[in-house]
Parts: structure tokens; C-alpha cells; sequence
């Protein structure tokens, strides 16, 4: 469970996150919202990348903002990227065995918990196929084997399925379904794709403008007035 | 943990990862083949000036190897090298002067100052990146360059800090000592060859494993390498510490080598010459070290005693391969040259079998 109370984030005039305060319980959780609404400043705020003005987060009772930014991969967060990142100039396995490396997980079991990782996410490819030379979908496959390897407990996907077509995005919605009961994880989604986001997601949180306007169940959340607003960005009036 | 995977079948590519793989065999046998080259058929076939080379070779693939690994590995343009390189040099001649140490550990303590020197310039120079932190260390390089010239190097007095003051300094000064049954050129250079190739091992072992994996995710994107746990400015110092220390090594060794180090041996500029060969050679390779090692020092001396052209010429030579491999082949002659000699290989190959084909075809016409 991941408690965020009243956290602001300020850049210089700008408020990207403005006083939210929201539970994630488990499972897999949606964070919606459109452009601008402060999704990945709040993950950057979860990564340690971004200094909030206020507010807590504990994350299963730890306080997250007081760890150092590179430890909480070792506590067993996990993020991936908007544009991914997965390292070209590795190989797959090396891609993942690196997470496996600064993770809390043990040596001696590397081996065979970087290539189920490989597996769980469905990449039929050699694990010793440099990265460089996969396509985007495969790119997507990797960086998910990376967020769910070494003992995850929170795992932040920023638009994992962007720019891919609509049977891949439907198998990568299939293998995050699974990662929850898989590791134990809980899982934070970022996504335009109300398809896919309705598909994994139990429970959705919805940020416009900073601040959180609905939370709850996903279908409550996808038919709240205000979120309708806030998507269509259409007045009172409607 | 042990996960199954759903459909519970085990003959994903996944599952069929041999331990160690073919390649890995196939590369440790042409590794061992070129060594064993180096020790016994060069010395067999080489002229007593081209030994002396071969050392030289071996010592700046070492100093490229720094390079590459700053630079191929990590991302962070270092123009010091051949800073590092005078100081290993300057610290180990220093120490044969002031100490009767056993030549080995001449190495390691040369290598080890280097390796303390490398690392505290590499914190100074941590948080700059791309063109800065190439101007800070190419500054470092030049202010060592002034403090040797200003400190008389070799100077050959007593003590560490001594220096022989009285004479000229090529008369006065006796030659820094090499190993204890190295002593005459072939055999020296064989005693280098083993301490470079010991060097390159030790670079491999960090490249292929955990650091090299780190280094690779720095490289790749700083913010990704954060959320994955990577303490960035722990590796980045490390890429430096390595960098350097193997570098000091190399610099002893060139102590020896020479004899009578000079200050004018060391210039600012190699440093960039050094930075233009190791990337013409292959930065993201180890092989590619070896061939900065060849160019920077074998082609100026061919061109001189062979070819009797004025080896400046070398860095016109170098600018032009230089643009012509960060045009065409950013991973080098390492990665290039296999590549086109496949390629030709390939493309003789289908002349020789074409050429058949047709003799073939004007035989059965011909009857």
C-alpha cells in the first residue's frame, strides 16, 4: 500500500502536483489523467528525481521521501520510462541481471530469476540478443522484465505501451495483470489508454491540473462527471 | 523465487541460455593465440627498433584502454590520459630512484598514487560532463606537463623529491632500472606484454561484469541508472580509479622503457591524439585499444624510418580517419574491420564460385 498525503510539488510558478492526497491499496492501480496533470511528476517525485515542496509518502510504512534516491531500487521500486530506456549496448539478460544486481534479491538465485523475469513477460527472443537490435515492442518487453526482476514491491509504469500497436499493447495488458499475484508487487499505471487501463486496473486515481480529482473503483472513476470534464475539457455547461 | 511460466513449457529461448557460450571460447582462444604471437613470434621476426616500439605499443593501448573505459564505457570524455600516463611514469621513476622496491611492486605503487591522483581529479570533474569535463581534465594535463618542466623531470638526485642539479641532466642521470632479469629489450618487452595483458584482463573482468553493467546504464541514460539502484557518482569514481590506475602501470613500465624520462616525451596534445586513435581504433571495444596503441606509437615511427616522411603528417592521417569513423563506423576499426572483411570475404567468395559457374557453362557448350 502506498500512502501519499498532502504532497506539493513547485517549479519555479508552476504547480505540477498541488496538496494530493491518495491511497494506491494494491494490485494493479491506475494514474489517469491529461497532459500536464502531474502523473510524471509524480513518479519522478517517487523516484527521487523531483524534491516535493510538502507532503509524506509511505510506501508499506516506510518513508519513502526520506530515502536516498538510488536506495529505492534497493527497498524494490521499479520504474519504467515514457520513452524507455533499456540499454542498448547490453544484451537482454544483462539488461535485467543489472536491476537483479542493485535489487535487495540474492546472488545465487540471478540466474534463474533473470530469465523467468524474461520469460514472465512473454520476450521470445535470445536472452544474449543485444538490445540495439530490437524492435519497440520487444524494447517494452525488456524494460517490464527490468521493473519486475529482483523482489519488486512497487513497480511504476509510465505509458508502458505507448506508441505500440493494439495487439501488443492487449498482450503487455495481460502480462502487468499478472505481475501482482506473480511477484507480490503492487503496480502503479500510467496511461492514455483507457482500454488498456480499465483492463488491469481495479482501483484509478485521476489528476487534472495537480490536483486529484476521483479516486476509486476504475468503472466509478471512469464514469465520474468530472473526469468526463476534465478529458473532454469541456465546460460547465454539459 | 520460482515462477513457472503459465503455459508450463521449458523450451523458451530463455530456458535453452548454455552457461558459457561458444563465442565466449572462440574469443579466449584467439586472446591466448595473440599473446602467445606477441611473446614469442615477435621477438622471432621483429628488428631490435621495432621491439622497442612493440613495448611502446603495448604501454599506449594501455593508456587508450583508460580512455575507452571513461569514454566507450561510462560516456565521460577524459583528454588527461597521457597526465596519467607522466604520472605513473614520474611516480615510478621517483620511486626506483628513492627505493630499492622489487620492479612488480614499483608497479603497483605507481599505479596505485595514479590511481589515488585519477580519482580525486575524477571528483573534482564528477558533476561536469560532455565538453567541460574535456576542458577541466585536458587543463589537468597541461598543468602537469608545467609542473615536470618546472620540477626538471627526470632529475635523477637522491630521495623522492631529489633532483640532480649540477651536470647536464642526459649525462647525470643514471636510467630508471627495469625488472630483475628483464633487463635487455626482448626481454623487457615480453615482461610488458604480460603486465598490459594483465591489465586488459583486469578491465575485462570489470567490463563484463556488474561495473561494466552499471557503467553501460550511466551511459544509456542518468535518471534510469538512478531508478535502478545505481549509485552514479560511486561508478563514475570507479570508472576513474580504474582508469587510472591502470594507466599509472603503464606509465612505470614506459619508465623503464626509456630509461630517462623527459618532460618534452609527454605533451598536452598527445592526450587528444591518444583520444582521436582510441576512437578511430573502437571506443566500445577492447580490441580497438590495441589498435590506438599501434597507431599512436607504430605508424609515427614507420612513417619516420621506412616511409621517411615527416610523421606530423600522422595527425593529418588521423583527423581524416578520424571524421571518416565518425561519419561511417562510430564503433571503430574493431567493430569495422571484421565486419568488411566478412564482407569481402563474402564478396570473393561469389566471384570465385560465379567464375566457375560460367567455366563450367563454356565446357559443356564447347564438346
Amino acid at each position: 500500500m502506498i500512502e501519499v498525503q498532502s504532497l506539493t510539488v513547485r517549479f519555479a510558478g508552476v504547480t505540477p502536483l498541488d496538496d494530493v492526497s491518495v491511497t494506491f491499496p494494491g494490485g494493479t492501480c491506475g494514474l489517469i489523467g491529461p497532459n500536464g496533470a502531474g502523473k510524471t511528476t509524480f513518479f519522478n517525485v517517487l523516484s527521487g528525481f523531483v524534491r516535493p515542496a510538502k507532503g509524506a509518502i509511505r510506501g508499506f510504512g516506510d518513508d519513502l521521501l526520506a530515502m536516498a534516491d538510488y536506495r529505492r531500487a534497493r527497498w524494490g521500486l521499479r520504474r519504467t520510462f515514457q520513452t524507455e530506456q533499456a540499454i542498448e549496448k547490453l544484451s537482454v539478460f544483462d539488461n535485467v541481471a543489472m536491476i537483479h544486481e542493485h535489487s535487495a534479491a540474492k546472488r545465487a538465485t540471478r540466474r534463474a530469476d533473470v530469465l523467468d523475469a524474461i520469460e514472465f513477460v512473454g520476450l521470445d527472443i535470445s536472452p544474449r540478443t543485444k538490445v540495439g537490435g530490437l524492435g519497440a515492442s520487444e524494447r517494452r518487453l525488456v524494460e517490464l522484465a527490468r521493473a519486475v526482476v529482483g523482489k519488486p514491491r512497487v513497480v511504476l509504469l509510465d505509458e508502458p505501451a505507448a506508441g505500440l500497436p493494439a495487439a501488443e499493447t492487449e498482450q503487455m495488458g495481460a502480462v502487468i495483470q499478472r505481475i501482482p499475484e506473480q511477484f507480490g508487487a503492487l503496480v502503479i499505471l500510467v496511461d492514455h489508454d483507457m482500454g488498456l487501463v480499465s483492463a488491469c486496473c481495479e482501483t484509478t486515481a485521476v489528476l487534472d491540473f495537480g490536483k486529484l480529482i476521483a479516486s476509486g473503483p476504475t468503472v466509478e472513476v471512469l464514469r465520474n462527471e468530472h473526469v468526463k470534464r476534465a478529458y473532454l475539457g469541456t465546460e460547465e455547461e454539459l | 523465487m520460482t515462477t513457472t511460466p503459465a503455459s508450463g513449457e521449458r523450451a523458451t529461448p530463455a530456458r535453452a541460455l548454455p552457461k558459457i557460450e561458444r563465442g565466449t571460447i572462440a574469443r579466449a582462444v584467439v586472446i591466448v593465440g595473440l599473446i602467445l604471437a606477441a611473446l614469442f613470434l615477435v621477438p622471432a621476426v621483429a628488428a631490435a627498433d621495432w621491439i622497442t616500439i612493440s613495448t611502446s605499443i603495448a604501454i599506449y593501448s594501455v593508456a587508450a584502454l583508460g580512455f575507452g573505459i571513461l569514454y566507450g564505457r561510462v560516456g565521460m570524455i577524459s583528454l588527461g590520459q597521457v597526465a596519467l600516463l607522466t604520472i605513473g611514469c614520474w611516480v615510478g621513476a621517483r620511486l626506483a630512484y628513492a627505493t630499492s622496491l622489487p620492479f612488480p611492486l614499483l608497479l603497483l605503487a605507481a599505479g596505485g598514487i595514479t590511481c589515488a591522483i585519477g580519482t580525486v581529479v575524477g571528483l573534482t570533474a564528477i558533476r561536469l560532463s560532455g565538453l567541460y569535463l574535456a576542458l577541466i581534465t585536458l587543463m589537468f594535463a597541461g598543468a602537469v606537463t608545467i609542473v615536470l618542466t618546472v620540477h626538471d623531470f627526470p632529475s635523477g638526485g637522491k630521495g623522492f623529491w631529489g633532483s640532480a642539479t649540477t651536470g647536464t641532466l642526459a649525462t647525470s642521470t643514471p636510467p630508471v632500472r627495469r625488472p630483475s632479469g628483464a633487463t635487455a629489450d626482448v626481454a623487457f618487452y615480453r615482461y610488458t606484454v604480460i603486465v598490459c595483458a594483465v591489465l586488459f584482463l583486469i578491465a575485462l573482468v570489470h567490463v563484463a561484469a556488474r561495473p561494466g553493467r552499471a557503467w553501460a546504464s550511466i551511459r544509456e541514460s542518468e535518471p534510469a541508472a538512478l531508478a535502478a539502484g545505481i549509485n552514479i557518482t560511486l561508478y563514475k569514481l570507479w570508472a576513474f580509479a580504474l582508469a587510472s590506475f591502470v594507466t599509472g602501470v603503464a606509465g612505470c613500465l614506459l619508465a623503464a622503457q626509456v630509461g630517462v624520462p623527459r618532460a618534452i616525451t609527454f605533451q598536452t596534445q598527445d592526450s587528444l591524439t591518444l583520444g582521436a586513435t582510441a576512437l578511430i581504433g573502437g571506443i566500445y571495444s577492447l580490441w580497438g585499444a590495441i589498435v590506438a596503441g599501434i597507431f599512436q606509437q607504430g605508424l609515427p615511427f614507420l612513417f619516420q624510418t621506412s616511409l621517411n616522411i615527416n610523421p606530423n603528417f600522422i595527425l593529418i592521417i588521423f583527423g581524416v580517419g578520424l571524421l571518416q569513423v565518425l561519419l561511417t563506423a562510430p564503433g571503430g576499426l574493431a567493430d569495422q574491420l571484421p565486419k568488411d572483411l566478412t564482407r569481402l570475404g563474402r564478396l570473393a567468395f561469389n566471384l570465385v564460385v560465379s567464375r566457375l559457374r560460367e567455366q563450367a557453362a563454356a565446357e559443356k557448350k564447347a564438346p
